[in-house]
């Protein structure tokens, strides 16, 4: 992607800027600003029904038909896909951004083989040669034992720590700048939620994506993120250093997000893990406009 | 039917580890497990299979030409050498029923294929699409279904002329708004599915996105009433026949029958129209089973 608005600000990544959006006249987006850097992990936390969702959706211009974008514009790799009159996501979608869901069954089409599935993505994105090969190089990558198989079977035939490392596999295979990841393992269980994680965060640091975590878990998101936006009622309310966020929350909201999180981290008889570090840095000038 | 499902399924058999990979039945034998648990299905696939066996086998092996005139054997009562009599003109009546039954089967699968071809197009277009397009394809299946579907087929075919293939025209002209309106809903419900979203956040185009993803997911209500619609469109063709407008005698078409032998009926001669009706019940049955046995499945499968 070639920067065309360089005005000596660094346009890369995912850039969500002011956008708004409206369902029917009642505004469910009040401007958001997001940034999503390549090879950083941002991630967005906020109760449900605070637009986390509306926000992935929009910036892929996955919109529901009665949702419109009435103001605010998402730039990827500093080219504008989505503004209030204008939508270029169809071309960028798979290659530019790609996105994962919430529950991993569901998610997949229960009619297809898991291999076709993933042949369609790299058909679409005109690899040539032995797409079947490829495809089950991709299973493999995102750690399913017996690729082969796998490959052969129905989604059905998954557990659901399966289907979302096949939904994965579908998500890198075009290998995006972005990746969207909606509530990845909120349908899991703790262990294969962990496991789902790190295949993220290691495929983040292998190929240079970005990722959009979406959850409504602080503690999940502080872990695994270098920098958090908090939402609420359709507005980021915060967004900072996970570090920061974590150890001087500004809004009274936050702050009581972070108590809980500390709490059943205690009562879990764990330390807590406010960061683990990483490009905190990097995403840190974004806090708060 | 639901409860029944959910029994089976409980039950502890041989594939009870569930850390092997389960152990399919062989086809046959869950052919067999299916076929006596679903009366329905059984009932359905053997009225089925003796239909289909006397279109076929009757084709090749009936004992007499169906247009064959014979007058000095007119009107003989079932026999040895006529098994179910002989009509008005000497012609063997078991050699028609056994070649209209392969007609009718014919005419009401090509009937049904066709409804649920161009239906399910129209109604993956309209639900998926939306906006004006949906609104006017709907308004013209809300026209099209003011008619009840017999007379608006019965009046096609009055226009276009009674061939076999303006009957089967107008019979599927009017069956395709009821598959068009199926598949509209069934596509409404799956267009929001996960996987539908997931596909296009996958970036495919919107035509790959309704061929794979949303019509197979989207076919099994109208695929059940295509089956139903196997058994009304014998019936229909053959009430069609029947009045005059349908297929023309001499052809052997179960409901030229039955018309042809009714002045016969209050002298006596009872068979020339009881075997074809007979004939037609049979085939509309097995129609009827089989598509009870599959919404039977569709629902017990359904979320």
């Amino acid at each position: 992607m070639i920067s065309s608005a360089g005005k000596g600000r660094r346009l890369s990544g995912l850039q969500i800027e002011g956008l708004r959006v409206a369902i029917g006249g009642r505004e469910v987006l009040r401007g958001v600003d997001v940034h999503v850097e390549p090879g950083s992990c941002v991630g967005l936390v906020g109760e449900s029904g605070s637009g986390k969702s509306l926000t992935a959706l929009a910036s892929l211009g996955l919109l529901p038909r009665v949702a419109r974008v009435t103001a605010g514009r998402v730039l990827l790799g500093g080219k504008e896909t989505v503004t209030p009159d204008r939508d270029r996501t169809a071309q960028v979608r798979g290659s530019g951004i790609a996105m994962i869901f919430q529950s991993p069954r569901a998610a997949l089409n229960p009619v297809l083989r898991v291999g076709r599935q993933v042949e369609r993505v790299l058909q679409r994105k005109g690899v040539r040669g032995d797409l079947r090969r490829r495809s089950v190089e991709l299973l493999a990558a995102v750690g399913l034992l017996q690729p082969d198989k796998v490959a052969r079977q129905y989604p059905h035939e998954l557990s659901g720590g399966m289907c979302q490392r096949v939904m994965i596999a579908m998500g890198i295979a075009c290998e995006p700048q972005i990746l969207v990841a909606d509530e990845p393992t909120t349908a899991l269980d703790v262990t294969v939620q962990a496991d789902i994680l790190d295949l993220i965060g290691d495929l983040r640091s292998r190929t240079g994506m970005g990722v959009l975590l979406i959850s409504h878990d602080l503690g999940v998101v502080a872990e695994r993120c270098g920098s958090i936006s908090v939402m609420r009622h359709g507005k980021i309310i915060e967004a900072g250093a996970t570090r920061t966020v974590m150890n001087s929350p500004c809004h009274p909201f936050t702050a009581e997000l972070v108590r809980d999180v500390m709490r059943s981290a205690q009562t879990a008889d764990l330390p807590a893990r406010p960061s683990p570090g990483g490009p905190a840095e990097a995403s840190a000038r974004e806090a708060q406009g | 039917m639901g409860v029944t499902d959910v029994g089976v399924g409980a039950q502890p058999g041989p594939q009870y580890d569930a850390s092997t990979p389960a152990r399919r039945p062989s086809r046959a034998r869950h052919a067999l497990a299916e076929l006596s648990r679903h009366p329905n299905l059984a009932v359905g696939s053997l009225l089925a299979a003796l239909v289909v066996i006397v279109a076929i086998v009757g084709r090749i092996a009936a004992p007499y030409n169906p247009l064959a005139i014979n007058a000095g054997r007119a009107l003989l009562p079932p026999g040895a050498s006529h098994w179910f009599g002989t009509d008005e003109f000497g012609r063997d009546v078991f050699s028609r029923v056994v070649y209209g039954t392969g007609i009718d089967l014919l005419i009401g699968l090509v009937v049904a294929a066709l409804a649920l071809v161009v239906g399910s197009v129209i109604g993956l277009i309209s639900g998926y699409v939306g906006g004006w397009i949906d609104d006017i394809i709907m308004r013209i299946v809300d026209i099209v279904m003011s008619f009840p579907s017999f007379l608006l087929a019965l009046s096609i075919a009055v226009v276009i002329g009674n061939t076999v293939r303006n009957v089967i025209i107008a019979v599927t002209i009017a069956y395709i708004p009821y598959i068009l309106r199926l598949t509209r809903s069934s596509v409404l419900t799956v267009r929001g599915a996960d996987y539908v979203l997931g596909a296009r956040a996958a970036g495919a185009l919107r035509s790959r996105v309704m061929a794979l993803h949303v019509l197979p997911n989207a076919a099994g209500p109208p695929l059940v009433q295509a089956t139903l619609m196997s058994g009304w469109a014998i019936l229909d063709v053959s009430g069609l026949s029947f009045l005059g407008v349908g297929i023309q005698p001499p052809s052997p078409e179960l409901g030229v029958q039955v018309a042809q032998g009714a002045s016969y009926i209050t002298s006596g001669q009872w068979w020339i129209s009881v075997f074809p009706g007979v004939a037609i019940i049979l085939a509309v049955l097995a129609f009827n089973f089989l598509g009870d046995y599959a919404d039977d499945k569709l629902r017990g499968q359904g979320s």
